[in-house]
C-alpha cells in the first residue's frame, strides 16, 4: 500500500486546523449579524479583542469601554434595555482629565465635553447583546471568584464601602453621593456579573493594567460583603443573581 | 574560543543585558503623566488638592503646592504614603496605595515630581 496518502491526508487535516486557529473570529463573525452589528458600528470606540490599554496614552485615548471580556462583565438583560435608553455611567467620562474645568472650589465636571451614546432599536440592542455574550476574554480570572449568596445591611455597607475602604472617593452609590472619577455603582448590581465584581475589586490591574483604580488588598470576606453591597444598591431595576 | 567568536558573544551579552534592563525604563511613564492619570482626580490637576472627587471626601487631599507642609515630609514619608497609602503612615484610607500600579522607579520620579510642585525639599522651604 502506498503510505503517502494517509500523510497527505493528515498534513491537510493540520493545514485545516491552523488554517481555524489563524482566523477564528473571522469565520465565527461571517455567520453572526450580532458580531457584524458590533464590528461596523462599535468597534471604532470599543476594542472587541483586546488586550487592554498597555501605556498610559493608549488609556487616554480609548473611546469607550473594551468588550473582548463583556461576556464575563456584563448582564444581558442590562445591556438589552441600556443599548435602549443609554443613561452615562462614568460622570467624568472616559479618562476624566479630559472633562474637568477648574471650579472655586475644586475642579468641576465640564458636561459640554460629554456626548450621549448611540441608542439602538430593540432588536438591534438584542442582537448586540448577544453577539457581546461570546466575548469571553479573561475566563481565568472569573473561574477563581466565587460569590456565596447572601446580604449586608446598609449601615454596614455603608461603613465598609466608605470608610473602611474609601471606595466611596471614586464611585459614587447614589446619583448625589460619592466620587465622580470612576463609573457610578448605584446600577452596577443590574450591570454587572458577580463574579466581575469581585474579581475586579480584587484585582483591578489584571483586567486593566494602566486603570487608575488603585488595588487596596482588599480580602476575601470584604469582597463579599462589598458585592452584596453593590447589589443591594441596585436602582437599576430586576436583576439576576449569580447562575 | 576564537576571538571574533568572543566578540560576538559579547555583544550578543551586551545586547541581552540591555534587553532585559529596557522594560523597566521603557514602561516608566513621565511623573507628570502619572500624576494627571493617578492622582489628580483627588489632588487636583493644579495639585493644589482640589480634585473632581473631593466633596464626599471626610479628610481631604493634600495641598501638594503647600511648602510649608511638604517641606516637613521626608522623601521617604512621600515614596512611602505613594506606595502603600495613607494607612502606612497612620493617615486616611482615602489616600490610596499605588504599589501595584507604580514601579519603584516610577515612584521614586513621583516623589521629585512633587518636589518641583511644592518648590521645595525636606527640612526646607
Ligand atoms: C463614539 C464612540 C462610541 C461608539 C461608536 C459606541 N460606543 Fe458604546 N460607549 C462609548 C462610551 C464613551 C461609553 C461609556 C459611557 C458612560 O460611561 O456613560 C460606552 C458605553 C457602552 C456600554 C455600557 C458599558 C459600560 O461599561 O459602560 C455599552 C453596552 C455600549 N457602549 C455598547 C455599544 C454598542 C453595542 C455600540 C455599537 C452599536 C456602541 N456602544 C458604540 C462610546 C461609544
Ligand atoms: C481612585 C479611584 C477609585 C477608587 C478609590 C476605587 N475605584 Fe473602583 N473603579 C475606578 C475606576 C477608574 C474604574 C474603572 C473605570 C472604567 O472601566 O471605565 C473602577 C471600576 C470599579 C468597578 C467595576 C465597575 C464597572 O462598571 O466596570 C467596581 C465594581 C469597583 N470599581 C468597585 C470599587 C470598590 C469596591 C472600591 C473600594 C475597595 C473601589 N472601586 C475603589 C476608580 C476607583
Ligand atoms: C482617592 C483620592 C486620592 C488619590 C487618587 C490620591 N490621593 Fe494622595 N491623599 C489623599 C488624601 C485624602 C490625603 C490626606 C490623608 C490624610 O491627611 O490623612 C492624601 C495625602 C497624600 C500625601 C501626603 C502624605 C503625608 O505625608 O501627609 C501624598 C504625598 C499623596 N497623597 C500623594 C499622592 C500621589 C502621588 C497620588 C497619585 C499617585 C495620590 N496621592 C492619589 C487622597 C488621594
Amino acid at each position: 500500500m502506498d503510505i503517502r496518502m494517509p500523510i497527505r491526508a493528515v498534513l491537510l487535516a493540520l493545514a485545516g486546523l491552523l488554517s481555524i486557529a489563524i482566523h477564528p473570529a473571522d469565520s465565527r463573525a461571517a455567520d453572526s449579524p450580532g458580531m457584524d452589528l458590533l464590528k461596523n458600528r462599535c468597534a471604532s470606540c470599543h476594542s472587541l479583542t483586546g488586550p487592554a490599554p498597555a501605556s498610559i496614552h493608549a488609556l487616554w485615548a480609548r473611546k469607550g469601554p473594551d468588550f473582548f471580556y463583556a461576556g464575563n462583565k456584563y448582564q444581558r438583560s442590562w445591556i438589552v434595555s441600556w443599548l435602549q435608553h443609554p443613561v452615562r455611567i462614568r460622570p467624568a467620562g472616559m479618562f476624566y482629565a479630559d472633562h474637568l474645568k477648574p471650579g472655586p472650589k475644586r475642579d468641576m465636571v465640564d458636561e459640554s465635553t460629554l456626548r450621549p451614546h448611540v441608542a439602538l432599536s430593540k432588536a438591534d440592542a438584542i442582537l448586540a447583546a448577544d453577539a457581546l455574550m461570546t466575548l469571553k476574554g479573561h475566563n481565568d480570572l472569573i473561574k477563581m471568584e466565587h460569590v456565596a449568596p447572601g446580604s449586608i445591611s446598609k449601615s454596614m455597607g455603608e461603613m465598609v464601602f466608605d470608610k473602611f475602604l474609601g471606595c466611596l472617593a471614586c464611585h459614587r452609590t447614589d446619583p448625589d453621593y460619592g466620587g465622580l472619577s470612576g463609573p457610578e455603582l448605584y446600577t452596577a448590581g443590574s450591570r454587572l456579573r458577580p463574579e466581575f465584581i469581585a474579581s475586579y475589586i480584587r484585582n483591578p490591574q489584571a483586567w486593566d493594567p494602566k486603570i487608575w483604580m488603585p488595588d487596596k488588598h482588599v480580602n476575601d470576606a470584604r469582597i463579599q460583603q462589598l458585592v452584596h453591597y453593590i447589589e443591594s444598591l441596585n436602582l437599576g431595576g430586576s436583576h439576576a443573581s449569580s447562575p | 574560543m576564537h576571538p571574533v567568536h568572543k566578540t560576538y558573544a559579547f555583544i550578543l551579552g551586551l545586547a541581552v543585558l540591555f534587553l532585559a534592563l529596557l522594560p523597566d525604563a521603557l514602561l516608566a511613564a513621565p511623573a507628570k503623566d502619572n500624576y494627571r492619570t493617578y492622582c489628580a482626580q483627588c489632588h487636583g490637576l493644579q495639585g493644589n488638592g482640589r480634585g473632581v472627587n473631593i466633596r464626599d471626601m471626610s479628610v481631604q487631599p493634600r495641598n501638594h503646592t503647600d511648602g510649608a507642609y511638604m517641606s516637613s515630609r521626608s522623601d521617604q514619608d512621600l515614596f512611602t504614603a505613594d506606595k502603600k497609602g495613607g494607612l502606612a503612615i497612620d493617615k486616611s484610607v482615602l489616600m490610596p496605595p499605588w504599589g501595584e500600579t507604580l514601579s519603584d522607579s516610577e515612584i521614586h520620579n513621583m516623589v521629585r515630581y512633587l518636589r518641583t510642585l511644592c518648590h521645595c525639599q525636606y527640612g526646607k522651604q
